[in-house]
Parts: structure tokens; sequence; C-alpha cells
């Protein structure tokens, strides 16, 4: 019983230590994106520079979203979907970082111009 | 005895809906990731693995699952929470079997592939790999979770076996 209850806190204490290296490893990957990647039912439908403010309804299959843009970062400020989560999702900024409708298949991605371009330049 | 065994396991069912019931009307732990929940309806799911067995829980889990998704879900959430749920028992019932860990730890990996589950869903449906840092969230929530269902899980379990 004993070495039991030594190997449940040997497992938690995995699991903690690889989510902290996870989460040690994005933020010294973490940078600041410059465009927001709008992906509906997996496939990009339009891309903003993060730059310019901007308020747009993004219109779904399943129900529209209102797309915030401003002061660098993105939100998503209304939406007719039941649960309400991407409403309640703090802004995003960082390359990689996403927004998520489940019930609308939306997808509001951050990606960066600088990354892509040296990935082109290398291909 | 068929008839003891089938009156418990629709009792336990009913206990599981009620508690998913609880946990949808708790307001969301942390807003910025979704999918952070202590999971009450697993402590029936544990009680059941330990109490009767793999089948029997699977049976409790899905029948919770399609009656909560009914009653208070949305049906888009229903291939998550079989994704979950599915992974969940399976690995609960591999740690159970390999005889290492206590309730607390078969709880622990039950919570968090329950998380791992509904992310792998998601990367596949939305078609996003990026998602998978919130996995990194819900790693922690889940084996915060997993301890406390664990502990919830084995008190029940030790109360009921005096009864």
């Amino acid at each position: 019983m004993k070495n039991k209850t030594r190997n449940d806190i040997i497992l938690a204490g995995i699991l903690l230590l690889l989510a902290a290296a996870g989460f040690l490893l994005f933020t010294m990957l973490k940078s600041e994106g410059d465009i927001a990647a709008v992906i509906i039912d997996g496939k990009e439908v339009s891309r903003y520079p993060l730059d310019a403010e901007l308020k747009t309804v993004i219109t779904t299959e399943s129900g529209v979203n209102t797309l915030v843009i401003k002061d660098g970062v993105v939100y998503i400020s209304e939406a007719d979907c039941p649960d309400g989560i991407c409403v309640d999702h703090a802004p995003i900024k960082h390359v990689g970082e996403t927004i998520v409708c489940l019930p609308h298949k939306l997808v509001i991605k951050i990606e960066s111009k600088k990354t892509e371009m040296s990935l082109d330049a290398a291909a | 005895m068929r008839t003891k065994k089938l009156t418990s396991l629709a009792l336990v069912s009913a206990l599981a809906l009620m508690l998913s019931y609880v946990e949808f009307l708790l307001p969301p732990i942390y807003a910025a990731v979704p999918g952070i929940k202590v999971g009450l309806p697993n402590i029936v799911i544990l009680f059941v693995l330990y109490k009767y067995g793999v089948k029997e829980a699977a049976a409790v889990s899905g029948v919770r699952m399609l009656l909560s998704t009914l009653f208070f879900g949305n049906p888009v959430m229903l291939i998550y929470s079989l994704a979950g749920a599915a992974l969940s028992l399976a690995f609960m019932c591999l740690f159970k079997r390999i005889n290492l860990f206590s309730e607390v730890g078969v709880s622990i990996i039950g919570g968090v592939m329950h998380n791992l589950g509904q992310i792998l869903v998601a990367m596949v449906l939305l078609e996003t790999a990026e998602i998978a840092y919130y996995m990194l969230v819900l790693a922690i929530s889940g084996t915060l979770a997993g301890v406390f269902i664990g502990i919830a899980g084995a008190l029940l379990m030790k109360q009921f076996n005096k009864c």
C-alpha cells in the first residue's frame, strides 16, 4: 500500500515535470506575430494584419463570430455558438496562439510574416 | 444477483449523470483554456471499475455521456467526450491491472488521458496542431483533478465496503 502511494506521487511528479518543461520550451520560443489567420473547417479563408484595427463578422456554416483586432491583439467579441468559449478566451498575439470555436469549426491563429519568409527563403 | 447488479449499475449511472449536471452548473475554472474540469463523474467510473470491471465501467460511462449530451450538452461535443472517456478508461484499466498504483494514481492517469483524447480529436477535426499547447495546461489540471477524484473515489469505496 505504501509503495503504491509512492508510485502515485512519482506519476504525478513526472506529469507535472513534463508540463513544466513544455511550458518553458513554449515561452522560450514565443514571439509576437503579425498576422491573424482565420481557418474554417481546416481551410484558411482570410488573413488580417495585426497592426490595423479591425472588427469583422466571420460567417461559418454553423453561425457567426465577431473578430476584433485592436492594439495588436486578437479576440472574439461576440458569437452565437452555444458555449461561448471563444468569447471568454483571453486575447492572443503570440505566434502559434489560437482561439478555437469548436461548435463553428473555427480557428483563429496567429502567424508571423518573418518566419514564413525565412522558411520560403530556406526552401 | 443479476438483477442486483443491473439495478446497482443503473443507480450509479444516474449518479454519474447528476454529477455531470453539477459540473455543468459550475462556472469555468479558467476560461482561457477550455477543458479544465474536475471530472466529477469520474468518481463513479472509478468506483465501477474497481467494484465491477472495465466492461461495466464502459457501459456506465457511455450511458452517462449519451444522456448528458441529450440533456445539457451539444452534439458536436459528443465525439470529444467519447474520445476522452475511451482513452481515459483504457489507461485506467491498464494502470489498475499493472497493480503499481493506488486508486489515486489510476485516477490521475484517467484525468490526464481524458484531456489528451479530447485534444487529439480537436487536432484531427480542426486540422490544427497548434492547440497541442493546451495540453500543457491540461496535463497539470488533469493531474490535480485526478488526485482529487482518486481520493474521493478511494474514500467512497472504503465506506461502501463497510456497509
